[in-house]
């Protein structure tokens, strides 16, 4: 169970087209269309994606004229997100480790 | 590149169910012999470097060692703050690699009976910090981000 704003961000990135648009982003600022354009979806499709970045916090938009641009927010992806991540995954391994070491020691009686 | 400090506080829970009982489940950690078994960095891609044990409230333990691949050193330092026997374990830690300090977290290690079995919750609250000039690491820990994400969802 993480924190709410570290689920949001986990939520937003659990879809390969968003991901893709945070990949991208993370090369620097793009405007909407250049983001949809790879994707295969329509524009408005895409843009309910990119709402779904918005909303988490992730990626920020401004509008000059008719474009919009938008980028990523680094606060959010910063390197201590990156601790908590590596961290549950290697509390998840020394306890995968501890459950082979409890199996290989398994004592006579024990079902 | 600037200079960023900042805090991202976070919690997560692991549960584990196991056919051992709860008395070997808690030796596993309060009998260095069995937790070096276990605890620490995997075999073939670190090696210790240096380690202390001194299980009981108010003892510190220290597990410090290399990765092979980076030349990095992770430093794992705790001081126990309650233990019941069979039952519970908390303890505060931090976090090096290195020299940097990334981390200041407590862990509460339950576990409980289950069938003829045990449950264990290991639930931890952290701090988890930046602090040091970023110098490209952001966009490498936004990848990281999503090889973890995407092997979380089975992708």
């Amino acid at each position: 169970m993480l924190d709410y704003e570290l689920d949001k961000t986990f939520a937003a990135l659990a879809d390969p087209a968003r991901r893709a648009m945070v990949e991208r982003l993370v090369q620097g600022p793009a405007t909407v269309s250049e983001l949809a354009r790879p994707l295969p979806m329509s524009l408005p499709a895409a843009m309910l994606h990119l709402k779904v970045l918005e909303e988490s916090g992730l990626v920020t938009s401004r509008k000059a004229g008719r474009v919009r641009t938008c980028q990523i927010d680094p606060a959010r992806l910063s390197l201590a997100e990156r601790w908590v991540g590596e961290r549950l995954r290697m509390w998840e391994a020394s306890l995968d480790r501890l459950g082979a070491f409890l199996d290989a020691t398994k004592p006579q009686d024990e079902p | 590149m600037t200079s960023t400090r900042s805090v991202t506080h976070a919690s997560f829970t692991i549960t584990r169910h196991w056919k051992a009982a709860p008395a070997r489940v808690f030796q596993a950690f309060a009998d260095q012999s069995q937790k070096d078994k276990w605890f620490g960095g995997v075999k073939g891609e670190w090696e210790p470097v240096s380690r202390s044990f001194d299980f009981r409230v108010g003892g510190r333990e220290n597990v410090s060692g290399r990765w092979k691949k980076t030349g990095i050193v992770s430093h794992f330092d705790c001081i126990y703050q309650d233990i019941v026997e069979n039952e519970r374990i908390i303890y505060s830690y931090v976090m090096h690699l290195d020299d940097r300090k990334i981390s200041v977290s407590q862990q509460c290690i339950e576990i409980t009976p289950d069938g003829a079995g045990s449950k264990l919750v290991l639930t931890e609250y952290g701090d988890y910090l930046d602090g040091y000039d970023d110098n490209g690491g952001r966009e490498h820990g936004t990848n990281m981000l999503m090889d973890h994400l995407a092997a979380s969802i089975g992708e």
